[in-house]
């Protein structure tokens, strides 16, 4: 995958990048998140993909839903202006906002309650739609601001942490994604920066509609099966469990492993989530070899990682619209209102 | 007696057989001919093989309302033919297919019957069945240019232009109409006592619907997002933006389009991507009707207590849920002014006329700019959906755009710290930016959770209820810069109120109580919240009649509420039967209120 380039190492907060800024220049404010929520590292991928990139902090628009994945656009890119919206309904106030600018980077954080419940139809006709945006979704398989309740990215037969089996089948985001025509699709851990940085920087470089799910485990509502763990895992039965109430704190879950390999990840409920990289020679250019790789290792119980799709010639909204390239929200009066003359014109043909 | 330009004729046909284009096609040629004309279209919740009717009032006295008697049928439905003969006044005029013989089912003897062979002249013309069903409403059409006296060419130059680029139709259409004509001068006296001639009543005026110019009013009042799901009967509304758009607002070097259009997949993602092009600064709308206002609520709630522009047109049907939705009503006014949960309430806008819903449309966009909220225009089924002569519009070229307090980055350079929610002005309305705008001022978050002045989240009960009491403020601000009631005052002893399409028979209306010995004051609301003439009007008034086209009096209901009135304080006339009020119907009301009452009139009237 050659536009996914290895970071260099270096001291991320007190290094300039190109454009003379620090990566404390894209942080946003403190989180609120439970300590060791996957949703923060999910943050801090974001904060140091858009330094890496050189992108001017406040030329993005972030968007969210509600839950605790849809919080996290405040903390990061505090010089961007972010809109938190309302449950399920992101994909088309983003829509909205990509309308009014396709200038600025569209960045859409949602969760799996979010998005594949409530606002599945929402996110369904986004992807449609080829916004061009990235749109990540959060993924732990559970609600965590609403208390550990399921959500629909659960595999059927996992348990809640009162022992109750899920009944009802999972929507695999991903899956749904590549069906509906995203042209970038990819499927990472919040744990795993090696692998998420280079994703951000790729999505928000596409043209077109990029998708990310990222796995990212609810620390909190942990003796549960989540969504992370329901694709995949092989449950072990010996982890201590963690009173929902009791608040304590996590350290954040993190785990680098080379392309082609599996990598086991003991998760705070106990479970253990297993991720299989995509190996160097997989052909990320072929949507419906794609969706068989995803569906056959879902089959084996792993989760597939990595860029899973992208056309890098894709078409957006805008050239779909043929919007002008001055942004919608720029035009004046002069380019908007026609004038009275040709309102005479307009009188007379309904006389 | 012979009378000129002064009748309502009613035609009844089957929806899907191809007589809306000739209907519609009569009441232009005669709004050609310089007469004052109003169409109503009356049509099933069905695409093809029910009942529908088109009415046309033709009035050189410009009464534009619905009136219950019809002076001519047009009886082209067999299904419906007892109730068409049974609608026409005593000495009207019945044109019914005769090939079969005189219909047996003519049962009465005081009106005119008027027998053409309308099948039977098409059969002998015309080879396809097609064209035999399409032309059976050109024939008519061409029996009554003769039977009233219509210009015959302007129906040719209609057809000419209707079907420019589609010459093989022009012929055809002209024989058809030629057919018909021939007939009534060989075999009907023609013309009828009813009948038309050229007038100069029109002026510069225009013949159009609502929809057509609201969605003319969205490209003059600088919209360019649109974002809608089809719903009767407001989509016309966003194919007409569509169509001028197309014509409008396209850019002379490049030929790319200066607006954008969703389809969106319901009316919550419409309003979410009117909201989300609202924040980014872009204007933005879309139209609806009370199902989808109904769906809107929860974003409605988000707009207002984040102070997003926004505009919604809600062309209303007849509810309760899908009700009659091709029946028109005035029933959303509560579900619109105060949609949504918790405290919200919404600005409401009520035009009457289509001219007014080009400016209305205009407007609303500078509203929603200046007060950062949802406004609503209430339009409806009769006004959106309806031709109608309606003045001109008009457009002050040196008009710029309200785009209320949004602050560039230079603005941003001179300010020592924005707060998003600060009243600065003391009118209740902050000072936002747009995303992008500035590198490192006016960043702030927008959420539907409680902020503080400086948008930072918070749950203090102190801001919290700050901030509610500054939206309060700027729901004042509202009351001075929506359009104010439009008032007639003689200082009589009563007064009456309506808005919207409740206007169009008022002029009729008050003729007839007028000839009653009943002189009324007049007042039509032209927005919600309301101003400070509202109240004065009805307290100048000792009584005080309130037209409605709802069961449950939702503006009176909005006036006790919002004005602290006395319920008894206001005589609600409400009509909500689906087909717009009739000028008959508002002045019986007013009579036997003053009948029951016992209360003396102005002039004794002998009975
Ligand atoms: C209309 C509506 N219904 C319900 C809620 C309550 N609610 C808030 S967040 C949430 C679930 C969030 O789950 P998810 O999107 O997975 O986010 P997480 O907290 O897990 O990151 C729910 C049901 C709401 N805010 N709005
Ligand atoms: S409840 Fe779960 S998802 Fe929410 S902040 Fe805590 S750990 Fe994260
Ligand atoms: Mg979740």
């Amino acid at each position: 995958m050659t536009f996914v380039p290895k970071p260099k190492v270096r001291h991320p907060l007190l290094e300039f990048n190109e454009i003379g800024l620090t990566r404390r220049d894209y942080e946003g404010s403190v989180s609120t998140l439970c300590a060791g929520c996957g949703h923060d590292s999910v943050s801090a991928a974001i904060t140091i993909a858009c330094n890496e990139m050189s992108i001017p902090p406040h030329r993005f628009a972030k968007l969210s839903g509600i839950g605790c994945s849809s919080k996290t656009p405040s903390y990061f890119l505090g010089a961007s202006h972010g809109f938190n919206s309302v449950h399920g309904r992101m994909p088309s106030v983003a829509t909205g906002a990509n309308l009014a600018n396709h200038e600025l980077y569209c960045i859409g954080v949602s969760g799996d309650g979010d998005s594949a419940s409530i606002g599945v139809g929402q996110f369904a006709h986004i992807v449609r739609r080829k916004v061009n945006m990235l749109y990540i979704v959060d993924n732990n398989g559970t609600y965590g601001l609403t208390k550990g309740q399921f959500s629909a990215t659960n595999d059927r037969g996992s348990t809640s942490k009162r022992g109750v089996p899920n009944l009802y089948s999972p929507i695999d985001l991903v899956s749904m994604a590549l069906q509906v025509g995203a042209s970038f699709v990819a499927r990472s851990f919040s744990g795993d920066k090696t692998q998420l940085v280079p994703l951000i920087k790729a999505a928000l470089m596409h043209k077109g509609f990029a998708f990310i799910d990222v796995i990212s485990p609810c620390v909190m509502f942990n003796n549960h099966n989540g969504s992370t763990k329901s694709y995949q895992y092989v449950r072990e039965h010996t982890a201590a469990m963690v009173d929902a109430q009791l608040i304590t704190p996590h350290e954040e879950i993190s785990v680098e492993y080379a392309p082609g390999t599996v990598k086991e990840v003991d998760m705070p409920d106990g479970s253990l989530l297993r991720l299989r990289k995509l190996s160097e020679t997989y052909d990320p250019h072929d949507r419906i070899g794609a969706l068989n790789h995803v569906q056959r290792a879902q089959e084996q119980g792993d989760v597939i990682t990595g860029l899973l799709y992208v056309d890098p010639i894709a078409s957006d909204l805008h050239e779909v619209l043929e919007t002008t390239s001055t942004p919608l929200n720029q035009l004046v009066e002069s380019d908007l209102c026609p004038g009275s003359e040709a309102l005479d014109g307009v009188n007379a043909s309904f006389r | 007696m012979t009378t000129y330009n002064d009748f309502v004729i009613k035609f009844a046909n089957v929806n899907g057989s191809g007589s809306a284009s000739a209907n519609g096609m009569f009441a232009k040629a005669l709004f050609r001919m310089g007469i004052p004309v109003a169409s109503r279209n009356i049509f099933p919740s069905n695409i093809q093989g029910l009942p529908t009717w088109f009415e046309v009032r033709v009035s050189e006295a410009e009464h534009f309302g619905r009136r219950n008697e019809i002076d001519i049928m047009v009886a082209m439905n067999a299904e419906t033919f007892e109730s068409d003969v049974a609608d026409l006044r005593s000495g009207g005029y019945l044109l019914f297919d005769s090939t079969k013989g005189r219909d047996p089912r003519l049962a009465r003897d005081d009106i005119e019957p008027v027998g053409v062979p309308i099948a039977r002249l098409v059969m002998g013309e015309f080879q396809d069945p097609k064209q035999r069903q399409l032309f059976k409403n050109i024939v008519y059409l061409g029996v009554l240019t003769s039977l009233l006296n219509i210009d015959f060419s302007v129906i040719t130059s209609m057809v000419s232009t209707q079907y420019k680029g589609k010459d093989e139709l022009i012929q055809p259409n002209i024989h058809a109409l030629e057919i018909g004509r021939s007939y009534a001068e060989n075999y009907l006296e023609c013309p009828l006592p009813i009948q038309v001639r050229h007038s100069e009543k029109l002026g510069d005026r225009i013949f159009i619907d609502g929809n057509t110019a609201a969605a003319l009013g969205a490209i003059y009042g600088g919209a360019t997002v649109c974002a809608w799901y089809p719903i009767t009967p407001s989509t016309s509304m966003a194919e007409a933006f569509e169509q001028h758009a197309k014509q409008l607002r396209i850019d002379n070097d490049t030929s790319q389009r200066k607006f954008a259009i969703i389809q969106a997949e319901d009316e919550l993602a419409a309003l979410g991507v009117v909201i989300g092009a609202g924040w980014n600064g872009a204007r933005a709308f879309t139209a609806t009707s009370g199902p989808g206002i109904s769906l809107m609520t929860e974003f409605l709630g988000l707009a207002y207590f984040a102070e997003i522009p926004a505009v919604l047109f809600d062309i209303q049907r007849a509810g309760p849920s899908t009700g009659m939705p091709t029946r028109t009503q005035q029933a959303d006014l509560i579900a619109a002014a105060y949609a949504s949960h918790g405290d919200t309430k919404h600005p409401l806008l009520f035009p009457a006329t289509p001219r007014e819903c080009f400016d209305f449309a205009a407007n609303a966009f500078d509203y929603a700019d200046r007060l950062q909220t949802p406004i609503l225009v209430m339009s409806d089924l009769d006004l959106g959906m309806n031709e109608t002569t309606t003045e001109a519009l008009a457009w002050d070229d040196a008009r710029l755009y309200d785009r209320g307090k949004v602050l560039s980055s230079e603005e941003l350079d001179e300010v020592a710290t924005f707060g998003r929610y600060l009243d600065i002005d003391g009118d209740g309305i902050g000072y936002r930016t747009l995303p992008g705008t500035h590198p490192s001022k006016g960043a702030f978050f927008t959420r539907g959770t409680s902020r503080d002045e400086f948008a930072t989240y918070t749950e203090a009960p102190e801001a919290y209820t700050q901030n509610m009491d500054r939206l309060l403020s700027k729901w004042e601000t509202a009351r001075d810069i929506l359009p104010a009631a439009e008032i007639t005052s003689q200082n009589r002893r009563a007064g009456i109120i309506y808005y919207g399409t409740s206007a169009t028979p008022m002029s009729e209306s008050l003729a007839m109580l007028d000839e009653q010995g009943v002189e009324l004051d007049t007042m039509r609301i032209r927005a919600f919240p309301f101003g400070a003439e509202v109240i004065e009007f009805i307290d100048n008034h000792e009584i005080v009649f309130m037209v409605e086209q709802n069961r449950d009096a939702q503006m009176k209901m909005m006036m006790v509420n919002e004005l602290d009135l006395l319920p008894s304080s206001i005589q609600s006339i409400l009509y909500y039967g689906g087909m717009s009020i009739s000028a008959d119907f508002i002045a019986q009301e007013v009579l036997s209120y003053y009948q029951v009452n016992n209360i003396p009139r102005i002039k004794v009237i002998s009975t």
